[in-house]
């Protein structure tokens, strides 16, 4: 004979990973290191926008980036021509990086440098503008991404991404006198499901745009880092 | 398919609740609460669920999702609304933003059903 029973759980499936998200955060502030994590879809312009940012900041701010990749180490390679702390993680067959992953990253970074010393660390998430949107890492901001190129409609479309970012790119600027594209409708789009997120539309390829967005990264920067600056 | 890591995650902690049980039951339905506005696809999560659990603790376990509706609040009506997904999520009446969430970011385990074998204490 057999007694049903019923237990209530409530806990989000997400549990595990937000607690290893909020153990690297720890571990971050400790070091007084500013984490941000680029999201975008494939091909936005992640890594261009990170080469670019990093020749401005370096060598006054010392960064250090964690590459996620599905199967290969090329963007790693190009931002290693930067001259700056790279490192590679193979997702495999998954299409985000999550807390675990991002820990054995940190992980590498302490064995082969002293994060103490570093200002920011970049994490270029794996390119798809679904699933990293729910996966924390452990940032202490999310960056999304979105090209001119990739259509006016996309915030509405993928409205978990743009919703939970805490500031917007909006790259390819270049390429706007070629399109059809509405830059004041995308806006117009992602301000309906995130009405007060900073928005820097830009070009990676001509520089065009930068300052404000390099102005924001400096606002992020923890206040131990402007005391390390000070001490320096 | 991040619904396969999804499931992982459920799959673990249900197993760490049933470890943590004097007698491990016999779990026969899980309840899950999926957001309409959560990044999870309720299909994909049952078609990886099914295949996760052959030869598992929960290999005769149901899964049983809840799809809770994208429920948006406007302050300066004062009212609830239900957004358009995918098309339209700002305030029919006002045009205002869609500022506030009241639901539909859920992706929660509610509650886990089961049977414990009848042993009296004689």
């Amino acid at each position: 004979m057999h007694q049903t029973f019923d237990h209530a759980l409530e806990v989000n499936l997400l549990h595990a990973n937000q607690a290893g998200a909020d153990h690297n955060r720890a571990h971050l502030d400790a070091w007084g290191v500013t984490c941000l994590n680029f999201m975008s879809g494939p091909g936005a312009g992640k890594t261009s926008l990170l080469e670019r940012t990093l020749h401005s900041l370096t060598p006054a701010l010392k960064v250090a980036v964690i590459e996620g990749d599905m199967t290969t180490d090329l963007d790693a390679q190009r931002l290693r021509q930067c001259r700056v702390p790279v490192i590679a993680i193979n997702t495999g067959r998954c299409c985000h990086l999550d807390a675990k992953m991002v820990a054995g990253g940190l992980r590498q970074w302490a064995r082969e440098h002293n994060p103490a010393e570093f200002d920011l660390l970049f994490v270029e998430n794996v390119g798809n503008l679904v699933c990293p949107a729910e996966f924390a890492v452990g940032e202490h901001a999310k960056v999304a991404l979105l090209s001119i190129t990739e259509g006016e409609d996309k915030p509405l479309k993928y409205p978990l991404m743009f919703q939970q970012a805490d500031c917007l790119v909006v790259t390819k600027l270049d390429l706007a006198p070629y399109l059809q594209v509405d830059l004041d409708r995308i806006i117009a789009h992602v301000r309906q499901i995130n009405p007060q997120v900073p928005i820097f539309p830009l070009s990676a390829q001509t520089g065009v745009g930068f300052s404000p967005w390099l102005a924001w990264l400096h606002a992020q920067l923890s206040p131990q880092i402007h005391e390390k600056a000070l001490f320096a | 398919m991040h619904e396969t890591d999804m499931t992982k995650a459920l799959i673990t902690t249900v197993r760490d609740w049933w470890t943590e049980q004097p007698r491990p039951p016999h779990i026969t339905h899980i309840h899950l609460a999926v957001g309409e506005f959560a990044g999870v696809e309720p299909q994909s999560l049952e078609f990886a669920f099914a295949s996760q659990k052959q030869n598992t603790f929960l290999a005769a376990a149901e899964l049983v999702i809840e799809e809770i509706p994208l429920v948006a609040y406007c302050r300066p009506c004062n009212q609830e609304y239900r957004p358009r997904v995918g098309l339209e999520y700002s305030c029919p009446s006002c045009r205002g933003p869609m500022a506030e969430i009241r639901s539909g970011r859920e992706l929660k385990i509610q509650h886990i059903q089961y049977q414990e074998a009848y042993a009296p204490n004689l």
